[in-house]
């Protein structure tokens, strides 16, 4: 594939075509992109971006970092050109995707520093925005991993945050904020359970069980809400999570606001994502698990209980889906609406697959969502010249230049989709 | 799966057709049966969950007005439903039937508008064929990033869906396709030599089933041909069974699920036609409505099989006309509808629950 590099110059190389040719592709699409942003972003542009890092109830103001938009433009798309020619050169680099990640990066700061010229942006407001609107993509992602791992596809996650968010919503109005999470995370594990006995005991195909499970809880949110909660608005009314400030922590400067002065969502997603990475990956359990995903008759064969740790593993993931569906209500405004998650499940799901079935790449994922999500409602208040309905295309196309450009074809677990019969 | 339906009624009536008729009706019986459960959990009176019930049935199928409902209802679900198909075919799990109906029903809906001057016959299938390239064009995105990058076409797509309403929306908000008299995101009128004519206009006006039904049918020969009678069908089926065995055989697999992607989503672009160059005759935000998903259900209970949409898709066509009847009649919300829908799938999907249900119904096929 590469340069054998075993005593000082290479001796034969190696090129893999296809590699070759993705590269020059890559090489191309970065010139062109070093020109757009000059042309467009740099060039003929006046003025300062201030980009202002005091967090929003602070009292101390930290102060602004003032970027001059040309020259900071001019350089970044320089900097975006000499990745491209080196690419193009140098064919057989094996940092194409890493390159990719880092131009695009790159190019969104000159995109926003364009945007901000003459104008004032709160940056920590940004991050901040950022880690909230990951939360739930977050919880979708590891509620996707968590069944995916053992080799049960989960389209249903969406109506499971859903289910979350209703359930939330009314329990938390009835008995209260922490009962209603509970009863979310109950109901979750619950949907959880209906799924791992369509697939696993009763061998439904996975994507089918998954379209029931969403029309299900779609269908009985929307019509409880039509039917019973507009009637009797105090089924609907349920405490919101305060942020909670962890000591010193959150007094850090970028950091602290960003990660240390959420809700308990936020810490709770950040622990449970570090948890599931514990889980699968040090421990006896995630490696059965694993192992159940991959290859079930090899599990089977050692002994190990596929049914059983499918079961659980895909209650586990409905739990974290649920929890995750109370953010929606419990977690920010603390009401449901009809088919309020909005897709979020489905992200969430990209967000797993970005993430190569990883809780860690998970998190990396949901805050690159995350982030595109607030740039585009950041850039509708900011009055850029291009229409608000392509901003909010933003997340989505980023989506896809991420899945298509940087994580190609990621390998799902060998086993995932197939229904195991004990031979 | 298709040995799964192996359920046969006991008695003298033995064939698999009648099995799965019987399988359809159980499934629908105990889809009702929970509705009505939930309708009493809810707090709605007998009297009026007995209303809600006979009005589902007249609704759908109680008169030619409601049969014409029930078919108006039915029409983007086939359509849409078949566009799927030939994705499931080929292994590929088009998730962006919705985005495509958007797309394909804008596509539709500017040629509908752009040339008043055109005579039917040309102008109709012209914009219909627009609204297929339209729906193929979204379509065939997802599956170049497929074959180019290897992106899963369930994420692709699922963007591509987004993406199309935020587009249709940025449309409906500017010139040319916003109505100039109005201030809201709605669109201009398809001229009437764009719109599918209405089938029994000279018998009753206000029936509304359309040419769509007919070709609704007419698409699902087609997939059946295609399918079955075709190189590329073939191709295709071959994709769906075995990739590797395509690739061995000499097959262009990167082609064929470009191709592949590209009908699916056309097919789907044809039903969003059938929205705004029928019914609606123009567009207003997100006109799709969530038809796409439905569509993905109608798809997965005919078993991906092209005549058994036809059917499929005019049962959910009489729950959604029925639905609103109910609605109108009982106060019950249409909501309902979507979970006696998926409760039907759910029974057709696996047998084993309504055999677990009625055991009395089903005795086990004897060995033979």
């Amino acid at each position: 594939m590469t340069a054998t590099t075993l005593s000082g110059r290479a001796q034969t190389v190696f090129l893999d075509p296809a590699l070759v040719r993705r590269n020059r592709i890559i090489g191309i699409v970065l010139l062109v992109l070093a020109a757009v942003i000059a042309s467009g972003f740099g060039i003929g542009v006046e003025g300062n971006a201030a980009f202002n890092l005091t967090p929003p109830r602070a009292l101390i103001p930290i102060g602004s970092l003032i970027v001059p938009v040309a020259p900071y433009v001019l350089v970044i798309a320089a900097i975006i050109a000499f990745m491209g020619v080196r690419l193009l050169m140098k064919s057989g680099s094996r940092y194409a995707n890493l390159l990719l990640g880092i131009a695009l990066a790159l190019a969104i700061t000159a995109f926003l520093t364009w945007a901000t010229a003459g104008k004032s942006l709160s940056l920590i407001g940004l991050l901040q925005a950022t880690v909230v609107r990951a939360v739930p993509i977050a919880f979708a992602g590891l509620a996707g991993v968590l069944c995916e791992r053992v080799g049960v596809v989960n389209i249903g996650i969406e109506g499971m945050m859903m289910a979350g968010a209703f359930t939330g919503a009314v329990a938390g109005s009835l008995i209260g904020g922490v009962g209603g999470l509970v009863a979310a995370t109950v109901v979750g594990g619950g949907i959880g359970l209906l799924l791992a006995l369509l697939t696993v005991t009763y061998r439904l195909d996975h994507i089918i069980a998954g379209v029931v499970i969403n029309m299900l809880v779609l269908g009985i949110t929307s019509y409880a809400t039509s039917q019973v909660l507009v009637s009797n608005r105090a089924l609907n009314q349920a405490p919101v999570f305060r942020p909670i400030e962890i000591p010193y922590l959150s007094d850090v400067p970028i950091l602290g606001p960003m990660f240390f002065s959420h809700n308990i969502f936020v810490y709770a997603a950040l622990i449970m994502l570090l948890s599931a990475t514990y889980y699968l990956f040090h421990t006896r359990l995630g490696l059965r698990a694993r192992a159940v995903g991959e290859y079930p008759r090899a599990a089977d064969t050692l002994g190990i209980d596929v049914f059983r740790t499918r079961y659980i593993n895909v209650m586990l993931g409905g739990m974290v889906a649920g929890f995750g569906g109370a953010w929606f209500t419990l977690g920010s405004v603390g009401q449901f609406d009809e088919n309020m998650t909005a897709g979020r499940g489905f992200i969430g799901l990209a967000a797993m697959i970005f993430g190569r079935w990883h809780p860690l790449g998970v998190l990396a994922a949901a805050l690159v969502f995350g982030f595109a999500d607030t740039l585009q409602q950041k850039l509708v208040i900011l009055r850029t010249p291009v229409p608000a309905e392509f901003l909010a295309m933003a997340p989505y196309i980023l989506t896809i230049i991420v899945v298509a450009g940087l994580v190609g074809r990621a390998r799902a677990p060998a086993a995932d989709g197939h229904n195991y019969e004990k031979s | 799966m298709t040995t799964d339906i192996a359920v046969r009624p006991a008695g003298f009536w033995r064939s698999e057709l009648a099995g799965s008729v019987m399988l359809v009706l159980a499934a629908l019986v105990t889809a009702l049966v929970v509705a009505a459960l939930i309708m009493v959990f809810s707090g709605v009176s007998m009297p009026q969950i007995g209303l809600a019930l006979t009005s589902l049935a007249t609704g759908s199928f109680g008169s030619p007005q409601a049969i014409s409902e029930t078919l108006v209802a039915a029409t983007p679900l086939i359509i849409a439903g078949l566009g799927f198909v030939i994705g499931a075919k080929a292994g590929l799990f088009n998730v962006g039937v919705e985005g495509q109906i958007l797309i394909g029903g804008m596509f539709g809906l500017v040629a509908g508008f752009s040339f008043p001057d055109l005579p039917m016959i040309v102008h109709l299938p012209l914009a219909l064929g627009c609204a297929f390239v339209g729906g193929a064009l979204l379509a065939g995105i997802a599956g170049w990033l497929k074959v180019a990058s290897g992106a899963h076409e369930v994420i692709t797509t699922i963007m591509l869906n987004f993406i199309a309403l935020r587009f249709v929306d940025f449309l409906l908000r500017n010139p040319p396709v916003q109505n100039p008299e109005r201030s809201d995101p709605i669109s201009r009128f398809v001229a009437d030599t764009a719109t599918l004519p209405k089938l029994f206009a000279w018998f009753d006006p206000s029936m509304r089933v359309n040419l769509g039904i007919l070709l609704a049918v007419l698409v699902a020969v087609f997939v059946a041909w295609l399918l079955w009678r075709t190189t590329l069908g073939f191709e295709i089926r071959v994709m769906g069974a075995n990739q590797q065995a395509g690739r061995f055989a000499g097959m262009n697999t990167a082609r064929t699920v470009i191709v592949a992607m590209m009908l699916s989503g056309g097919i789907a672009g044809l039903a969003g036609a059938t929205l705004t160059q029928g019914v609606l005759g123009r567009a207003s935000p997100d006109f799709a409505a969530g038809l796409g998903f439905e569509a993905i259900a109608v798809a997965l209970l005919a078993r991906s099989h092209p005549v058994g949409v036809v059917f499929s898709g005019i049962l959910f066509g009489a729950l959604t006309a029925g639905g609103r009847r109910m609605q109108v009649a009982a106060g019950v919300s249409l909501d309902l509808i979507t979970i006696v829908q998926a409760i039907v799938l759910l029974c057709i999907a696996a047998p084993m629950l309504i055999r677990t249900i009625y055991p009395f119904l089903f005795r086990p096929a004897r060995e033979s």
